[in-house]
């Protein structure tokens, strides 16, 4: 399996606030990844400097072998051209969907293909629908997203992530803005892409779908990955107290087995 | 007292005259204050300090200097500092232009950044730059918001060049101030003005509505 990903000594401060303390992590093309930890551990964080819509504080993010930013005397710059280029090729999807209320949903899928690939109208739309259908939506391609239900905006946002071609998705807790019985259609969808061989970094709050769909779980904790393995072993027999805890309050109204 | 409209009939073309000067400045004004505002607008949202501070600066003073004083200023002061000749008609142009630019820039501002962060958000990961968020994403939903803002500025534009005639420029009220004098009927006179004022930006507001109807109807709503 290829390295996809690889994240190097990953510093990010706001501040004076130091929210990611030396991160290593490197993803496989295929692989999906579930991030956890409790509320302010930087997982949000940690995934916004991947596609770089934060800047590093220091630290080096590798995508397909090649470092990202060009390094002078030490020093790494980006260029912010360089950088649109890049998040072409890492897609993400949000909690709060934000999805573009004044456009359609094929207007919505389209519109990056259009503005930022130059792709021509026809094959924009044709590649639109093919992700919307990828989705369960393409029938309501012409509906506005405010007559979408939650669960169906997330999907359009997953589709307009989907249909820039990326190499990897970056999923940042999609699914805890949603009412509890809308959360299931998104995460048949993300498993669906990970089946399909998508790679994925996903953070998220459902235990359920780390245990049965991630192929590697990281517990972020203070800053550091505080522990990670395969989710049998880490959700089942966590090794250290802090994840031990946080899996207990995940836990606690859980119904017997 | 008696009324007597005669003398205005009379006059009418000069009057009408008067009028079409009066919207030329205001259209002309409005057409260029308008891109000006919006790229004061950008400048202040910049995240360069420097600029926008210039932009900033900008603004306030044309937001807080009278306008007549202003006017003065570029018809008066203007021509001795850069020893150009300055025509009433190209003052009142580049004073209202610059003036309005001011309001359209605040305008253009609050609208701006009363479109939820998650647009940029949103925009920015599928790879668009700033100006692409900005074209594409959020201007078109932040002019929605402005309409009324700007109807209501572009009637106050329309009142404030009444100013231009005390440097002597042919708008509606220089018009009405010689036709009076010469007919010695100010109380005809002034009252069709006063008419053809409300007339007009009462035409102007009610056309305003419709629109804003029209666009909250036609738009889907603005929450995502
Ligand atoms: N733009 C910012 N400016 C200042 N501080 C920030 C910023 N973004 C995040 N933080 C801080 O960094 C810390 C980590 O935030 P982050 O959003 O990454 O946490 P998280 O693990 O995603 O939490 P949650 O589960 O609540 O989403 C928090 O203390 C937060 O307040
Ligand atoms: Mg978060």
């Amino acid at each position: 399996m290829s390295e996809l990903i690889r994240v190097e000594n990953l510093h990010k401060s706001f501040g004076t606030l130091e929210v990611l303390k030396g991160i290593d992590l490197h993803v496989n093309s295929g692989e999906t990844l579930v991030l956890l930890g409790s509320s302010g551990s930087g997982k949000s964080t940690l995934l916004r400097c991947i596609n770089f819509m934060e800047t590093l504080t220091s630290g080096r993010i590798l995508l397909n072998g090649d470092a990202i930013g060009s390094e002078t005397r030490g020093k790494i710059t980006y260029k912010e051209s360089d950088l649109c280029k890049l998040r072409t090729r890492i897609g993400m999807v949000f909690q709060h969907f934000n999805l573009f209320p004044h456009m359609t949903v094929l207007q919505n899928v389209m519109e990056g293909q259009l503005t930022v690939l130059g792709r021509d109208k026809a094959e924009a739309a044709e590649k639109s629908m093919i992700q919307l259908t990828r989705v369960g939506l393409a029938d309501k391609a012409a509906e506005f997203p405010s007559r979408l239900s939650g669960g169906q905006k997330q999907r359009v946002a997953i589709a307009r992530a989907l249909a820039m071609d990326p190499d990897v998705m970056l999923f940042d807790e999609v699914t805890s803005a949603l009412d509890p019985e809308l959360v299931g259609e998104v995460l048949k969808t993300m498993r669906q892409l990970a089946e399909e061989g998508m790679t994925m970094i996903c953070v998220t709050h459902e235990l359920g779908f780390a245990y049965h769909v991630a192929n590697r779980v990281l517990f972020l904790n203070e800053g550091t990955i505080h522990e990670e393995g395969d989710p049998q072993s880490v959700l089942r027999n966590p090794q250290t107290k802090r994840m031990k805890e946080f899996l207990e309050g995940h836990a606690l109204f859980k119904l017997p087995e | 007292m008696e009324w007597n409209f005669a003398p205005v009939i009379a006059n009418l073309d000069i009057l009408l005259l008067g009028l079409l000067n009066t919207l030329k400045v205001t259209g002309l004004a409005l057409s260029l204050g308008v891109p000006l505002g919006l790229g004061l607008a950008l400048m202040r949202l910049s995240q360069n300090r420097p600029i926008s501070m210039i932009s900033e600066f900008i603004i306030e003073f044309f937001r807080t200097t009278p306008p007549l004083v202003q006017l003065f200023w570029f018809f008066f002061a203007f021509p001795i500092l850069f020893n150009i000749n300055m025509t009433p008609y190209l003052a009142a142009v580049v004073t209202f232009s610059i003036q309005s630019s001011a309001f359209f820039a605040e305008i253009f501002r609050s609208g701006i950044q009363s479109i939820d962060h998650g647009q940029w958000e949103g925009s920015k990961a599928i790879g668009m730059t700033r100006n692409q968020s900005l074209r594409r994403v959020i201007l078109p939903q932040a002019v929605k918001r402005m309409i009324p803002a700007f109807m209501e500025r572009s009637i106050e534009l329309l009142k404030t060049t009444t100013l231009v005639s005390t440097i002597a420029y042919t708008d509606l009220m220089y018009q009405a101030n010689s036709v009076a004098q010469s007919t010695f009927r100010p109380l005809e006179v002034y009252s069709v003005i006063a008419a053809i004022y409300f007339i007009l930006i009462f035409g102007f507001s009610q056309l305003s509505i419709v629109v804003e109807h029209r666009l909250a109807k036609s738009g889907e709503g603005t929450v995502n």
